[in-house]
């Protein structure tokens, strides 16, 4: 898999604080890419110098392994976080113009919107004006002009803030449609939730820099706890006289006589012989791996604690599914 | 087409599909000639009568006054409570009472009426009492009053405008003063109107979050000029329609009712190089000129004297270049603010030196070739208001060419800095901007 898209080491200041500090990242062609980050860690910036609207101070950035230059906004699509319409201008001839800004002939343009209209079912609203669409509506209109121009790499920042989960469907359905024709996909959100089951590859951007990168299942195996959670009935032999120095219990509590309780095992244990001892306490009616989710890697690397090991084990089977 | 053409033509389109810019580029020349018109049909529209009845106890005045301007006055015999009681009944609308010390004490003249007097009756017997004193005294002073009115002499000096090449034209300035104060006016109305339709449109763009979208496919630059230039036509339009239509309608009354605008064509006067005039020519000149000594004449024949042509084309030149410069201005106005009520602060420098061009203009058309008119039609802010008032009166053509450069080199300077503001700007929301903040935007950008 080629690499659409590769930015290194920008590095932006703004007069009172430096946004991006030698800022690397490569998002590898057809994929979904999640730029991740809490607010004002510089992803908004990062995304407005690969769209041109701010140019870096220092870095390079190849779109299709050439330098980035002018031409290549037509072959971007961009959904910014702060996103609007004309309210005054009819939605028709406002999604011509738009389409027609980014290098589209009027008619083709005109074609184009149409199948996307009727797809979404906006083709009664054509000639109304903007301020006459529902919330949604609009944000229909948003996202079909951004994808419009069958744009190779596209840029949603915060895709689904306002959106609601009717329509968030949709989108993640089009998105992936999108990306089987041959684009590629930038997620930039510090709602890791709302994108985790789309995203490939990651990177986690924190105060200006990348501390983080890489695939998906990659990240998460590398950030494995190796913390894992049984649940027991009938105990006969308290969980801990069983556990030998591979082992170590990190909490345990009964309620409604099932025991849960959290083991870390060594680099010299594996899950099997941890099992194995746990037979010998009772009835073994649970046992899962506690893995991080991207969320609780994200705020590892934020905070430096990781979430899922502070949480009460009670509230631990609907946090840990939920993330 | 360019991406900013595309930018110019929604903008310009936009506009001009609006309800209100059509009402505007229609109802301007309608208005403009019912401000002429309107007048004139309502003086003479205007029948309703005033019956005044006049008491006269000094017996001198009762039959001086005639019935004029639908103002009918009645000699009464009888005394001013009966006259009163008349007029209770509505038989008269006022009553004037000349009590018998009159023409000694003036002050003691009474018109009463039921309701408010009218005007006009108050001002007709005045000035016929006022004449008729004037006349009793002279004949008691043993002034004969046709020898005071035979030395009574109307002055009324023509100008002559000579230029370098010696030809000379009859100078109007009563009408030059005219056509400089509108024309500067308009200038002004037109920058202001269309300067506050960009802040408008930027801040529209900005509150409405649709900039973002676009500058990821336009340069800010390309935006911001697209919408100046597409506002400009749009003014540009309007006042062309305008001028077209207002001599459509020009045209139109003169040929339906050719008399209103009778004036003898010939009313320039030639001659050569300075030459000495030999009676005949200035017996000849002396009779084109009685034949254009009522108002009416001269003030037509002021008009024809103006260069038409020359003053629509500067006015666009001046009105373009002024707008660019303002516009600019306005532009990064409206891109440093996040609603209309933070333009205010910033929008004192930008209406001063316009509002002071404005008031100046007063100034410098009664003195347009001295050194107040000449600086201000110089400097770039105030030159596209001065110099329209100024032209009618006649500019030479080294200071027309200097104004206009340093007129385009102002909006090349206004639309560098407001560019550097703009692309910050834009995307720049809920921070106070005040002008430290704008002053860095413009030095690191």
């Amino acid at each position: 898999m080629g690499t659409l898209l590769e930015a290194g080491n920008i590095t932006k200041t703004y007069r009172d604080h430096r946004a991006l500090n030698q800022v690397s990242v490569h998002i590898p062609d057809q994929s979904i890419f999640g730029l991740l980050g809490p607010n004002g860690a510089g992803k908004t910036t990062l995304i407005r110098i690969i769209n041109q609207i701010i140019g870096a101070d220092e870095g390079t950035i190849l779109f299709d392994n050439e330098p980035l230059k002018p031409g290549h906004v037509y072959r971007i699509g961009y959904l910014p976080e702060e996103r609007g319409l004309y309210k005054k201008m009819e939605v028709g001839e406002q999604s011509i113009y738009l389409a027609r800004l980014k290098g589209l002939k009027r008619q083709e343009a005109r074609k184009l919107l149409t199948g996307w209209f009727e797809k979404f079912d906006l083709m009664p609203w054509w000639g109304k004006k903007v301020e006459e669409l529902s919330k949604g509506m609009q944000q229909k209109v948003q996202f079909i002009i951004t994808v419009l121009h069958k744009p190779r790499l596209l840029i949603f920042d915060e895709p689904f803030s306002g959106f609601d989960p009717i329509n968030v469907n949709l989108l993640k359905q089009e998105i992936l449609k999108l990306r089987e024709e041959g684009s590629t996909i930038i997620f930039s959100t510090h709602n890791m939730g709302s994108v985790e089951e789309l995203c490939d590859h990651i990177a986690l951007i924190n105060q200006a820099e990348v501390v983080l990168e890489g695939n998906v299942r990659e990240v998460r195996k590398s950030h494995s706890t190796r913390l894992y959670e049984a649940e027991l009935e009938d105990v006969h032999t308290p969980v801990e006289q069983v556990l030998d120095g591979r082992f170590e219990l990190a909490g345990s509590e009964k309620h409604h006589g099932t025991t849960t309780c959290r083991i870390r095992i060594s680099e010299q244990a594996t899950p099997n012989e941890l099992l194995q001892s746990l037979f010998t306490c009772g009835q073994l009616t649970s046992f899962k791996e506690l893995t991080p989710s991207m969320n609780d890697i994200f705020i590892k690397q934020v905070t430096g604690t990781y979430p899922v090991e502070n949480r009460q084990i009670t509230n631990s089977f609907t946090q840990a599914g939920q993330q | 087409m360019s991406k900013t053409a595309t930018i110019i033509r929604r903008e310009f389109l936009s506009r001009v599909r609006k309800k209100s810019f059509v009402a505007m580029t229609i109802l301007g020349p309608v208005l403009m000639a019912a401000i002429v018109i309107v007048p004139v049909l309502v003086a003479q529209l205007s029948e309703s009568e005033y019956s005044v009845a006049i008491v006269d106890d000094s017996g001198l005045f009762a039959q001086d006054f005639p019935d004029r301007d639908n103002v009918y006055f009645t000699p009464l015999d009888t005394g001013i409570d009966n006259a009163i009681n008349l007029m209770h009944d509505g038989r008269f609308d006022a009553v004037l009472h000349i009590p018998e010390v009159a023409f000694q004490a003036p002050s003691s003249l009474r018109l009463f009426s039921e309701k408010s007097v009218n005007f006009n009756a108050k001002l007709l017997i005045e000035n016929i009492l006022k004449l008729e004193f004037e006349s009793m005294k002279l004949s008691s002073a043993g002034i004969d009053e046709e020898v005071l009115r035979s030395i009574e002499t109307p002055v009324n000096i023509q100008a002559i405008r000579i230029s370098d090449d010696g030809e000379q034209m009859t100078d109007y300035p009563e009408i030059s003063m005219g056509l400089g104060f509108v024309g500067g006016f308009l200038i002004y109305i037109f920058i202001f109107l269309f300067g506050s339709q960009v802040l408008r449109g930027v801040l529209e763009e900005k509150t409405s979050r649709i900039v973002e979208i676009i500058v990821s496919s336009v340069k800010p630059f390309q935006l911001m000029m697209g919408k100046i230039i597409g506002v400009g036509l749009v003014g540009l339009t309007q006042f062309l329609i305008w001028v077209f239509l207002t001599l459509a309608i020009v045209g139109g009354f003169q040929a339906a009712a050719p008399e209103m605008f009778r004036f003898t064509p010939d009313e320039e006067v030639f001659i050569s190089g300075g030459q000495v005039l030999n009676p005949e020519e200035l017996q000849a000149q002396r009779e084109t000129v009685q034949q254009h000594d009522t108002l009416a004449g001269e003030l037509l024949e002021g008009l024809a004297s103006i260069n038409i042509p020359v003053m629509v084309l500067s006015f666009i030149f001046f009105f373009l270049g002024g707008y660019l410069l303002y516009g600019a201005l306005f532009a990064a106005i409206g891109s440093a603010v996040d609603n209309e009520a933070d333009t205010q602060q910033f929008m004192l420098p930008v209406t001063v030196p316009l509002l002071l061009a404005l008031i100046m203009t007063q100034m410098v058309i009664s003195n347009p070739q001295g050194p107040v008119a000449m600086w201000l039609s110089m400097i770039p802010f105030t030159s596209p208001v001065i110099m329209m008032a100024r032209i009618p009166f006649g500019v030479s053509y080294t200071e027309l060419a200097l104004s206009a450069l340093l007129l385009i080199a102002g909006f090349v300077a206004t639309t560098w800095i407001a560019a550097k503001i703009y692309r910050t700007g834009i995307l720049m929301y809920g921070k106070k901007v005040d002008y430290k903040e704008l002053w860095k935007w413009i030095k690191h950008s």
